[in-house]
């Protein structure tokens, strides 16, 4: 289908360009692509002056020798590890279990994916940490269901990756169920069937191997979101990278922006990634 | 699509019509724990007074308390703004790309960036624009040492109103491209050759042709870019920590330390956020099935 849409747009092209030369098009572009690159390169610009008269990377040292630094930046990349784990784990069997027997359920668990559209990290984070500093109990008997979970590191951790697992999950959802959409895991699960497999192997040696791409582009997407998100970590009182940069900023002036200018070359990288394996379908998270 | 169930599975209790819901039940106790039921309680938080009876006195102060509806009303402008802003840059470059005439190389490139762009938010976005318009920012820099402006002395600030909104259109427009894109290519080269052939000029066609059947589909992407405006927090606070009370710092602090002296004030404020978020998604998905009749 995009390749004809492709042709299409060529001959049009060639069509436009004998009429006229497409001057103001250039001109829209010159101006979205300054907007894009100035503010860059004035990030790295900075980055490379922390020594007075030379071009350097002194403030990459100086952010990179920073045990804080590797330590926030760690347990970001774990929390995104987990995120992306538990999400595979909940969403896969789900999308795969209302395409292949219920679809009825489809429309109510497509709404509950598009909540986290409507509600915002900062609602979020209020509404978990008002329902999880509490124990949560049994109306009739008081009998403690669940410890406050704000109060230990552990606790603390579930809502984080819980919290992460929401922010996440309109856009893993979709990824995993156009994956399922396009490789037909209708035909699939029967050929698997009538080979004798049962749901765990069909799932795990059948399925996720087939919709490994989808995967990987919700992963990088989540990886994207949970690196540098401020919002659930700095109201849950968790060191992550986003709440260390944050601080950095105030304190130092040219290691924030030898980071900012990193995170912006991560971001490229797990986008265009995500970019090559879908060909060309632009993503859009929000973490801001 | 039509979607016929699969032949029975071997496990029994997967046959019956309440044991195939058995197989989402994960899901809905995810959801239930840390979506649906953090929510509930807010809202239920928003109508429950001191003594813990039904009131709607919260909800009345939303309006009433100055510094409450000041923060509301500087998010929507901000929010108006930078969205109004980003969905015309965005809404100039997608016509670039797609009916404009631009190479294919580009609009790839220009895609791929978007996708970037629109992904590249929150504190590293302010300090990127710290170093570009900031006080020492390198273009500050130029127009000081080229033309001898000093942008700080006509009243720019990028720490206002304005630079935030400069600064929020980074990630508008991007999105604003890849949502828009589509619908361009949807303009059927016919339309135009038809309006041609009938003797319209070029501004005929866009004024009753072209610009009619996308208008839904601008105006749907201009809301979600109002959305994507409205709940942002970290870009806001990195770049002015609190000086520009918009209602997302307004709620952080209320979370910090109850600085409205009413737990259940601050359960309103967030409610009143998730009315407004609600409704924009609702028009935007209104306004994006009326677009697809037209460019399907």
């Amino acid at each position: 289908m995009a390749s004809t849409k492709d042709r299409k747009v060529v001959e049009m092209n060639t069509f436009a360009g004998l009429r006229k030369l497409p001057l103001w098009s250039w001109i829209w572009f010159i101006l979205g692509l300054l907007y894009f690159v100035l503010p860059l390169y004035g990030t790295l610009d900075f980055s490379l002056r922390m020594q007075r008269d030379v071009i350097g990377l002194k403030a990459y040292h100086m952010a990179f020798a920073d045990k804080a630094f590797w330590q926030t930046f760690g347990y970001s990349f774990f929390l995104a590890t987990m995120t992306i784990i538990v999400s595979i784990c909940l969403i896969v069997p789900t999308a795969y279990w209302i395409r292949l027997r219920l679809p009825e359920a489809r429309r109510i668990v497509e709404f509950i994916t598009l909540l986290p559209f409507v509600i915002p990290a900062i609602v979020l984070v209020f509404g978990l940490i008002r329902l999880f500093s509490s124990p949560i109990t049994l109306p009739v008997a008081g009998i403690v269901l669940l410890p406050p979970l704000t109060n230990t590191v552990f606790g603390t951790n579930v809502l984080m990756v819980a919290g992460y697992m929401v922010l996440g999950l309109p856009y893993i959802y979709r990824s995993v169920d156009l994956g399922m959409r396009t490789v037909d895991v209708r035909t699939l699960t029967e050929a698997a069937e009538s080979l004798g497999a049962n749901w765990y192997t069909i799932i795990l040696t059948v399925i996720l191997p087939n919709i490994r791409a989808s995967l990987l582009s919700g992963a990088l997407l989540i990886f994207a979101i949970v690196v540098g998100e401020v919002v659930l970590a700095s109201f849950l009182g968790i060191k992550t990278f986003g709440p260390y940069l944050l601080l950095l900023g105030q304190q130092r002036s040219y290691e924030p922006a030898a980071l900012s200018f990193t995170t912006f070359l991560m971001t490229w990288a797990a986008m265009g990634i995500i970019q090559k394996i879908s060909g060309g379908q632009g993503h859009v998270a929000g973490a801001h | 699509m039509t979607e016929n169930t699969l032949p029975p599975p071997k496990v029994r209790v997967l046959n019956s019509k309440i044991g195939r819901w058995l197989g989402i039940v994960p899901f809905f106790i995810f959801a239930f724990l840390f979506l649906l039921w953090p929510s509930f309680r807010l809202l239920i938080g928003s109508f429950t007074d001191n003594q813990n009876h039904f009131t709607i006195s919260n909800i009345i102060q939303l309006f009433t308390v100055p510094t409450i509806r000041d923060a509301y009303w500087l998010s929507i402008r901000i929010s108006a703004v930078s969205a109004l802003g980003g969905g015309l840059l965005g809404f100039l470059l997608a016509y670039s790309i797609t009916v404009g005439g631009l190479p294919r190389v580009i609009r790839s490139a220009l895609i791929t960036f978007s996708g970037v762009a629109s992904n590249f938010a929150g504190v590293p976005l302010a300090f990127a624009f710290v170093a570009t318009l900031g006080r020492t920012g390198f273009i500050t820099a130029i127009l000081m040492r080229v033309f001898k402006l000093n942008l700080y002395d006509l009243g720019f600030s990028l720490y206002s109103f304005a630079g935030l909104s400069l600064v929020y259109m980074y990630f508008q427009f991007p999105l604003m491209v890849l949502i828009v894109a589509p619908a361009l290519d949807g303009l059927k080269r016919e339309w135009r050759e038809m309006a041609e052939n009938l003797g319209a000029s070029s501004l005929q066609y866009w004024r009753d042709i072209a610009l009619p059947i996308l208008l839904p589909s601008i105006l749907g992407a201009i809301i979600l870019l109002f959305g994507n405006a409205f709940g942002a927090y970290a870009t806001a606070l990195a770049l002015a920590g609190g000086t520009l009370p918009l209602i997302t710092i307004q709620i952080g602090e209320q979370i910090q330390g109850d600085v409205m002296h009413n737990m259940n004030l601050g359960y309103a404020m967030a409610l009143g956020m998730v009315i407004i978020m609600a409704i924009s998604l609702a028009g935007y998905s209104w306004l994006q099935q009326r677009t697809e009749r037209w460019l399907k």
